[in-house]
């Protein structure tokens, strides 16, 4: 997965939407940087059904937290087990590795409410000035 | 005269508000709106450390003290034996005048005794962890509660009927609103709802009995709820400890190991829960870590449960762990150690046996049993006439009884016996309860 | 210098009480039975094993000596942290307190046997009554944020005795400690944060904006965390109550404002004071401390249980408990932290009125001599006159040297000063927050001032030199991503050398 091929929200989550409408979902570099070292993430039980914006769950870095919301809305079809062990993978990877849930993606025209890499980024830019 | 505890003279005033470039210190608080400024503060004269030392013995000697007369009152705090090397220890500058261990560099003292106690209450309890102090035993329950509804996601809390009235008020006092349902049960008639996150049991029962606790745990989980047990740790020197019947969570009064009876505090409550609730906890954590050498070392830990990180979503807005009072609880089980806990869990044990096998044979006093029948250090007497009469004869004998709780049960007076009282105050007890019974 | 046993010692000094754990030992004597031994209960309720050390009294002693030097201390150390007033604690508090008419009391005993205890109670009472100008004060809560939720449950039980169960929302500046919005929620309200203009007053078209018939209170520290005094406060307060709020003060910076100002007169519904803090009991590594809640007219019905009133029959005088008529309860079994109050008690005593009044002036003038001096090293964010404590900004070095507010604080303790509050508060990037507190010479600041100077040289000239500090301590920085990512909480028995 590259940065490009992702679409962002606002609350810095990114989805990839595969072709049978399966949305993989995970947090953005500059999220993962600005929250520093992930110490713990706390993520939806497969089953459970997200909305779109909707709360997903929580991540704590040392000396931070934040809670995550996810991108999409539809069933959670699939969790990274391995960040209970290893929440530094968001850190180290967080386009790859450190992915979060797997949603089966209810309504394909919420794709539409999100931004491009290119906006995502000068989104950031802009919050970041203020 | 000035004052001992601030350096500044005259002199050094001036020096300091010429380099601000103020006058006097009055410019310092212009932003102090006029109207309200500098207000009369109608306080007393100071004193001189002669005069206060003198007026304060004054006062402490207008106060009925345990050790001057002997005491026979529980009921959630004990007069217990404390080796003096606790207050030794406890009142060093280095522990007693540090803050918070923030700065874990030049905290490592502070830090590796909250690891040492959270070590030694997991040992004493059973449990797979503990946190490093709560208030004191009362709002540690009442945090169970509040924690067993954010792991259960439920939101009433059933209470047995024998725990301590005092916890139920202050647990009353933290669950109204939130809006959590709070149900007083009774140990022979329980029927948990499904919504009922957690059944909360003191151990010994307020009335000095223990519970069944097997049966009571079965019936919690049966129901989904967790079994909360507010324990007795002196009793812990010989009976089970909460892990062996199941609990979830375990909270303690932790005075009665190495804290002076203060009229009520300062204390320490314990808190300690299974593994897998441990970011739900709340109060500080001290974990185990390295530093960029390798060494090993204390840090404060899962900070982000925590108010000044998480804010509005923290697990509680607690911030002291009690840190001075939790280091005399570890001075002191490191002192009694493995021997010294049990051997005080027993001289107790036999002394309050001792004690109510001498009053159940006074004619009209007699022994009112609660829970499985089995007591530690207090028991429940039916006197022939209302407590509060025969405490105050015993006051006059030199004997502080036990506390009045003819609110509950019709004449019943609880009474306490420690390593404290020796034979001759625990028959002096009786002497005077059958001189009372007699007239 | 260094050597393989040399390090295998310091390694030893740090070894925990389990592993010196002898069989047999002893570290404490306990008399013999002394009445007839009974039948213990059923063995399935007597445990077969307690886990704890076995070590002898003077090894007990020389671990935990030892260890006490790896801390900074009030009295080892200068310990400007900024927010917590690491004032001097007077010994003489400690020697009161632990007389044995105040130890020794259980607090069940019956008024009338505890008399002297309840004279101090009530003295404490009447002088932080007065000391705040409120109507009321009780001493139960056992801590700040304790103090806290007793006053937001008291704002809560306000509202709905008047049937307004919609106020629901609490506002909070931006610059509030994170207690105070843990406080309200515990208290069952929801909270909103209210912005600062650019001189660190409250913002007061935002605060217009945002009161309401949903609003059930402001909590707001005076002064700020940012150290200064909101010049619109009585704006604030009014604003508040106008549209039918609760006033919440937190007492956590009352140390600038004895004698100065009550709260009282500032149109304050309740307040806490932490007693550790401006009445010097001691912080104890992190506790005990009090945090008293002391109440204006609107709510002081409301105080949580116990208050002690004095009563004179007949030139006797009497003290006695009491309970308010509309009081939100209990917050502890018992009557609250009484060893602090004692020492409180002692405190205000010793210093008197005039005593007491000076203390805020010296903390005011301390902390603006440390501002002068140093407003050319370190960023000022706010140019105007602090007041017990200031805030600085380590950004400039952040920019120009690579070197944090982290590096700064921790190149401090090579120097032997404990560490100011650092990132706190939030809106101010890169802080340091100093708050030297009255007790404090001229001579002690000037060294501090020269550190501080010589420091933010030391990030121009050897950056590394900061990255890597402390330098001089049993450990160096902390790696507290690995305690937090694997907790390892408590001691566990090692199985041979693979642990």
């Amino acid at each position: 997965m590259t940065p490009d091929q992702l679409k962002y929200s606002s609350e810095h989550e990114w989805v990839f939407v595969d072709e049978n409408g399966v949305g993989l979902v995970g947090i953005s570099q500059h999220a993962a940087d600005s929250l520093g070292d992930v110490v713990f993430v706390d993520l939806p039980v497969v089953g459970d059904s997200v909305d779109q914006f909707g709360k997903m769950g929580e991540i704590e870095s040392v000396k931070a937290f934040s809670e995550l919301f996810s991108p999409v809305g539809g069933e959670v079809l699939e969790v990274n087990s391995i960040l209970a062990d290893a929440p530094d993978l968001v850190n180290e990877s967080p386009y790859e590795k450190g992915w979060m849930i797997k949603v089966k993606v209810n309504d394909a025209t919420e794709i539409e409410n999100l931004m491009t890499l290119a906006e995502y980024e000068d989104y950031v830019l802009e919050s970041e000035s203020n | 005269m000035p004052s001992p505890f601030t350096p500044n003279t005259e002199e050094h005033r001036k020096k300091m508000l010429d380099a601000i470039g103020m006058d006097s210190v009055e410019g310092l608080f212009s932003d102090i709106p006029e109207e309200v400024r500098n207000p009369d503060l109608n306080l007393p004269k100071a004193m001189s450390e002669l005069d206060l030392r003198a007026y304060a013995s004054e006062l402490s000697a207008r106060n009925v003290s345990a050790g001057e007369y002997t005491s026979f009152l529980g009921a959630g705090s004990y007069w217990h034996h404390i080796p003096a090397v606790v207050s030794s220890i406890a009142s060093r500058g280095e522990f007693m005048t540090a803050y918070t261990p923030y700065q874990p560099e030049v905290s490592q003292g502070t830090l590796q005794v909250a690891y040492e106690f959270q070590s030694m209450i997991c040992q004493l309890t059973g449990m797979d962890v503990a946190n490093a102090g709560m208030y004191d035993g009362s709002t540690s329950l009442a945090e169970a509660a509040l924690m067993a509804c954010r792991v259960t996601r439920k939101n009433k809390v059933a209470i047995l009927d024998s725990t301590s009235p005092l916890y139920t008020e202050v647990l009353d006092t933290y669950v109204q609103a939130p809006g959590i349902a709070l149900e007083l049960v009774k140990a022979h008639n329980i029927s948990l709802e499904e919504d009922t996150a957690c059944l909360i049991v003191q151990q010994p029962n307020f009335f000095g009995y223990l519970e069944d606790m097997q049966t009571l745990s079965n019936i919690a989980h049966d129901a989904g709820a967790l079994l909360v047990v507010s324990v007795d740790p002196v009793s812990l020197g010989m009976f089970n400890p909460p892990s062996e019947y199941g609990a979830d969570i375990v909270v303690a009064e932790g005075q009665g190991i190495g804290v002076p009876m203060s009229y009520g505090g300062p204390y320490v409550g314990i808190f300690a829960c299974r593994q897998e609730f441990v970011r739900q906890m709340p109060g500080r954590i001290v974990g185990k870590t390295l530093d960029t050498h390798g060494k090993e070392a204390y840090v404060l830990t899962l900070q982000a449960r925590e108010q000044h990180i998480r804010r509005e979503h923290a697990t509680s807005n607690i911030c002291t762990s009690v840190a001075l009072i939790s280091l005399m609880t570890t001075v002191y089980l490191a002192c009694m150690g493995k021997q010294g806990m049990r051997k005080v869990a027993e001289l107790c044990y036999h002394k309050a046996h001792y004690a109510a096998s001498l009053i159940e044979n006074i004619p009209g006093f007699s022994i009112l049993e609660s829970g499985n029948g089995v007591f530690f250090r207090e028991f429940t007497v039916r006197c022939p006439i209302p407590p509060e009469e025969i405490n105050q004869l015993l006051l006059e004998k030199g004997i502080i009884g036990g506390l009045d709780v003819s609110n509950y049960l019709e004449n019943a007076l609880l009474l306490c016996v420690t390593e404290m009282n020796s034979r001759e105050d625990i028959e002096n007890l009786a002497k005077t309860l059958r001189e009372i019974g007699e007239s | 210098m260094t050597s393989p046993l040399l390090s295998q010692l310091q390694q030893e000094s740090r070894k925990l009480l389990m592993d010196r754990s002898v069989e047999g030992r002893v570290g404490a004597t306990l008399p013999d039975l002394d009445v007839p031994e009974c039948e213990l209960p059923s063995t399935d309720l007597i445990r077969d094993d307690l886990p704890l050390p076995e070590v002898s009294e003077g090894e007990i002693v020389r671990y935990f000596t030892q260890i006490s030097q790896y801390n900074f201390s009030i009295d080892n150390n200068f310990y400007p942290l900024g927010s917590c007033t690491m004032k001097y604690n007077p010994k003489l508090n400690d020697l009161i307190a632990s007389m044995p008419g105040f130890s020794n009391i259980h607090p069940l005993q019956n008024d009338a046997t505890v008399q002297g205890a309840l004279q101090v109670v009530w003295e404490v009472q009447e002088y932080l009554t007065e000391i705040t100008g409120m109507a009321g004060t009780c001493l139960t809560p056992m801590a700040g944020a304790d103090g806290e939720l007793a006053g937001m449950l008291m704002a809560r039980a306000y509202h709905l005795d008047r049937g307004e169960d919609q106020r629901k929302v609490v506002l909070i500046p931006d610059s509030a400690h994170g207690t105070n919005p843990a406080s309200a929620v515990m208290a069952g309200f929801t909270v909103k944060t209210l912005p600062s203009d650019n001189e660190g007053n409250t913002d007061l078209d935002a605060l217009r904006e945002s009161v309401g018939e949903n609003l059930a209170g402001l909590m707001i520290t005076l002064p700020s965390t940012l150290g200064l005094f909101d010049r619109n406060i009585l704006d604030v307060t009014r604003i508040v109550r106008d549209a039918g709020g609760i006033v919440y003060g937190d007492g956590a910076n009352l140390n600038a404002l004895l004698g100065r100002v009550k709260m009282g007169d500032l149109g304050f519904d309740v307040i806490h004071s932490n007693l550790h803090k401006t009445f010097s009991t001691p912080h104890g590594g992190g506790g005990p401390g009090a945090g008293p809640v002391i109440a204006g007219p609107r709510l002081v019905d409301y105080l949580p249980s116990s208050l002690v009133c004095r009563e004179e029959d007949g030139g006797e005088v009497r003290f006695k408990q009491s309970t308010p008529e509309k009081s939100i309860g209990r917050m502890g079994a018992f009557q609250g932290n009484f060893g602090v109050l004692a020492r409180a008690f002692t405190y205000i005593r010793s210093l008197g009125g005039e005593g007491i009044r000076s203390i805020s002036d010296d903390a005011v003038i301390n902390a603006n001599y440390i501002l002068e001096k140093l407003k050319g090293s370190f960023d000022l964010p706010y140019e105007r006159v602090c007041m017990h404590e200031v805030v600085f900004s380590a950004r400039n070095l952040k920019n120009n040297c690579g070197v944090s507010a982290l590096d700064v604080a921790k190149r401090l303790i090579d120097y032997g000063v404990h560490p100011p509050t650092m990132y706190f508060p939030l809106i101010v990037e890169e802080a340091l927050m100093v708050e030297p507190t009255e007790t404090e010479s001229l001579e002690t600041l000037n060294t501090f001032i020269d550190i501080m100077r010589t420091i933010s040289e030391e990030a121009h000239s050897n950056p590394e030199l900061l990255h890597e500090a402390p330098h001089f301590t049993p450990n160096s920085r902390l790696d507290e991503a690995r305690a937090a990512r694997y907790p390892d909480l408590r001691w566990r028995p090692s199985h041979g050398d693979s642990e």
